[in-house]
């Protein structure tokens, strides 16, 4: 189907005019930029923040900072990551531009609630970072906001306790929009089975975000009105209770880390057939893994809490759970590698970040395996070795399969090529330098090294310099990836309208889309 | 071609389906509380049933009555509107109203006395009392205080449906808004029936 006589939705002229034609459309694409844009730039400072712990980690005692400063850097680092790039990350940006197009719909189903989904982002946002600059102090409670500590410090806790709770109403109107979309906007003919891997983990993603979120949103609004009104639930001095906030915390941000990593399961599930020239292997399998995932996830909340004090049978009873839900993650990675055999396989840049995803989140599942047995949990509880495992998930796993999915479906957002070898250079640079600077972080971890300390016994300082030349590698690689990204979407060559031959719905539209994606709806057969 | 034209499509069915899962998420965001709730009244179960003693049974089942009638003239409001009888679905939307803020007046009165005794979180009069009472009387204002927050987004609703209806924007063949208001309403008495007697009728 050709339409590009048609102006695309990176040019018509709608209501309103300059950057208000951006910010109040209701466009799922542009919105799906605007959350691209305003994630990269919390995602920019957020990384930063890392750089200057690495800074700060690179010798023994103060080097660049004190420990409050410290403290209040990893909390500032852990709140943008998590709640402003992580969570909404691959659903708001890729999900918001191309889950309506690859089911064959015009739109999400409620165009407005998306553009106030955004909104609420923002204002979120700007809620959170204030905390930085008013008040007594940035927040130093770590990301978590445990109880007791977060309503006796005295720093500015509240604004980031209001902010996450707004960012939580952001995210839970998208898996609200998204659930709807699919029920209702799928192209006649795609029946649920037909449906391409990617909205499908949307769609578990979607269920989590909103059964999960409310409960740390509720968790939150209790930790305000302990701050506010001293109402005493977490408060042992009042008879609270503040395990029953690691509690009720761990019910929402177990889950969380699994709306993080479904829409990447997603991404890796489009790009490696597209690139392997296969069908998926197993496409049922997928789905079925998916939904488990978003179902068993909800049971393993005490796997963070095995030091925090827990009757003997819950202990066993979230290992036993945790091991489970390894199960349909390792599925998955069968899946894909049974996809790769025998395939032709392109080595293109998406390829590139899918494969090295594959090794990445490996590491991450293994070493996650690792924390879930209980005798080994207690030595690690806490050590670097925790930060190592949930980077090569978080960021190796995410973050990964986010870039991969940005250099395959980039030519589809802008209409323009990228330059393959500055693109491929970034990769590599980013992939050693995170293996450099995560890997060591195992080893400290096992030696004893706690995380969330500004300094260390003189022993650790080789490993940790490993460490922070790693970071400097990936910080570089970072810059190249980015910079080549930027200069693409303005002067890249034109793209095609399937440069890669994939074979979903998106790739039948030109490249750009116009405004409404399809001018007829597309039958399935 | 403009943007509105992409929008402008009319699905109840999905609609209500929007509705079903924001009421969901309204579910377990109650049900943070309740868990809390369950934890405290087991560590504190004989301070918690002497706390309860301090709250009055009587607006308790008055609010509880009238929260039950303004549910059932909302669900009438939603047949007569599909019986195209627009003015009496105006007065039952009015009705709802009124219930409702009837509803909120006793609140105000109820948790204006308790104040006056110093039952209420932080204060001296309360830290007298042991760990229950405090847990207690805190759960209790927490938990009808975010419902009360919910009547008042409900009136808020019912009175732009109340001026939908008039205006003619909801009318027999559209009117999946008063319906998504209805169940709101719906879900906003289903939890009080609940913290009702969790509340006012364990001593």
């Amino acid at each position: 189907m050709d339409n590009s006589n048609l102006p695309n939705y990176l040019e018509y002229k709608g209501k309103y005019k300059g950057i208000f034609a951006w910010i109040f459309s209701t466009d799922h694409k542009r919105i799906g930029l605007l959350y691209l844009y305003s994630i990269m730039a919390f995602f920019l400072v957020a990384a930063l923040l890392g750089l200057l712990m690495k800074f700060e980690l690179i010798a023994p005692g103060k080097t660049i900072m004190e420990a409050k400063a410290y403290n209040a850097v990893f909390t500032l680092h852990g709140i943008a990551m998590i709640f402003l790039v992580v969570v909404p990350g691959i659903p708001a940006i890729l999900g918001n531009f191309f889950l309506p197009i690859m089911i064959g719909a015009k739109d999400v189903f409620y165009p407005r609630l998306n553009l106030l989904s955004w909104w609420l982002y923002v204002i979120g946002a700007v809620i959170a970072v204030s905390s930085q600059f008013m008040g007594s102090g940035s927040p130093d409670t770590g990301w978590t906001f445990y109880a007791p500590y977060s309503f006796k410090t005295q720093s500015n806790v509240l604004p980031a306790l209001v902010g996450a709770f707004v960012l939580g109403f952001s995210s839970i109107l998208t898996g609200l929009n998204f659930i709807v979309t699919m029920h209702r906007m799928r192209a006649p003919g795609m029946k649920w089975m037909k449906m391409p891997l990617f909205p499908w983990t949307l769609y578990g993603t979607a269920w989590i975000q909103l059964l999960a979120t409310p409960v740390v949103g509720i968790t939150l609004l209790m930790v305000i009105a302990e701050k506010a009104l001293s109402i005493g639930f977490f408060d042992p001095a009042l008879g609270g209770d503040p395990v029953l906030y690691q509690h009720l915390f761990w019910i929402y941000s177990h889950p969380a880390v699994y709306i993080m990593i479904l829409p990447a399961m997603g991404v890796i599930s489009e790009v490696l057939p597209t690139f392997a020239k296969k069908k998926i292997f197993g496409y049922n399998a997928i789905v079925l893994s998916t939904m488990l995932i978003a179902f068993v996830g909800y049971f393993v909340w005490g796997h963070h809490m095995f030091t925090a004090g827990m009757s003997e049978t819950s202990l066993f009873a979230f290992s036993f759970l945790t091991f489970i839900v390894a199960i349909p993650s390792a599925i998955k990675i069968f899946n894909w590698l049974a996809t790769l055999y025998k395939g032709s396989i392109m080595l293109r840049t998406p390829m590139y970040w899918a494969i090295s995803f594959l090794f990445v989140f490996m590491i991450g599942g293994l070493t996650g395996m690792v924390l879930g047995a209980l005798s080994t949990n207690v030595h690690l509880h806490d050590t670097a070795f925790v930060v190592a495992h949930f980077h090569f998930i978080v960021f190796g796993g995410v973050g990964f399969a986010f870039f991969a999915g940005i250099h395959y479906w980039f030519p589809k957002i802008y209409g323009k090529m990228y330059e393959e070898s500055w693109a491929n250079t970034g990769w590599i640079m980013f992939f050693m330098g995170f293996l450099t600077l995560y890997f060591p972080m195992f080893l400290l971890g096992i030696k004893g090294m706690p995380r969330r300390y500004y300094d260390y016994v003189p022993e650790f300082h080789f490993t940790n310099i490993i460490s922070s030349f790693g970071a400097f590698i990936m910080i570089a690689g970072l810059v190249v990836i980015l910079i080549n990204l930027f200069r693409s979407a303005k002067r890249g060559e034109k793209a095609p309208a399937s440069p890669w031959g994939g074979k979903s719905l998106e790739w039948t539209i030109s490249s750009p889309p116009t405004l409404e994606n399809f001018e007829e709806i597309p039958e399935i057969k | 071609m403009t943007e509105h034209s992409v929008h402008d499509h009319y699905d109840h069915e999905g609609s209500k389906l929007g509705m079903w899962l924001f009421i969901f998420t309204e579910l377990l965001f109650f049900g943070g509380l309740f868990i809390v709730y369950a934890v405290m009244r087991y560590k504190n179960g004989t301070a918690f049933e002497l706390a309860g003693k301090e709250l009055d049974v009587f607006i308790g089942t008055f609010n509880t009555i009238i929260l039950l009638i303004s549910s059932a003239t909302i669900a009438m409001s939603i047949s007569s509107v599909r019986m195209k009888k627009k003015n009496l679905t105006v007065a039952l939307l009015g009705i709802t109203l009124l219930l409702a803020i009837v509803f909120l007046v006793n609140k105000y009165f109820e948790w204006g006395a308790k104040i006056e005794h110093g039952l209420f979180p932080g204060t001296e009069t309360l830290h007298q009392f042991g760990h229950g009472e405090i847990m207690f009387f805190g759960l209790y204002y927490f938990m009808t205080g975010l419902h009360a927050l919910h009547i008042i987004v409900g009136v808020v609703l019912i009175a732009i449906m109340m001026i939908k209806v008039h205006k003619g924007k909801i009318h027999e063949s559209r009117f999946v808004q008063l319906e998504n208001t209805g169940l709101y309403w719906h879900l906003v008495d289903i939890i009080w029936i609940f913290l009702f007697p969790l509340f006012y009728l364990i001593a």
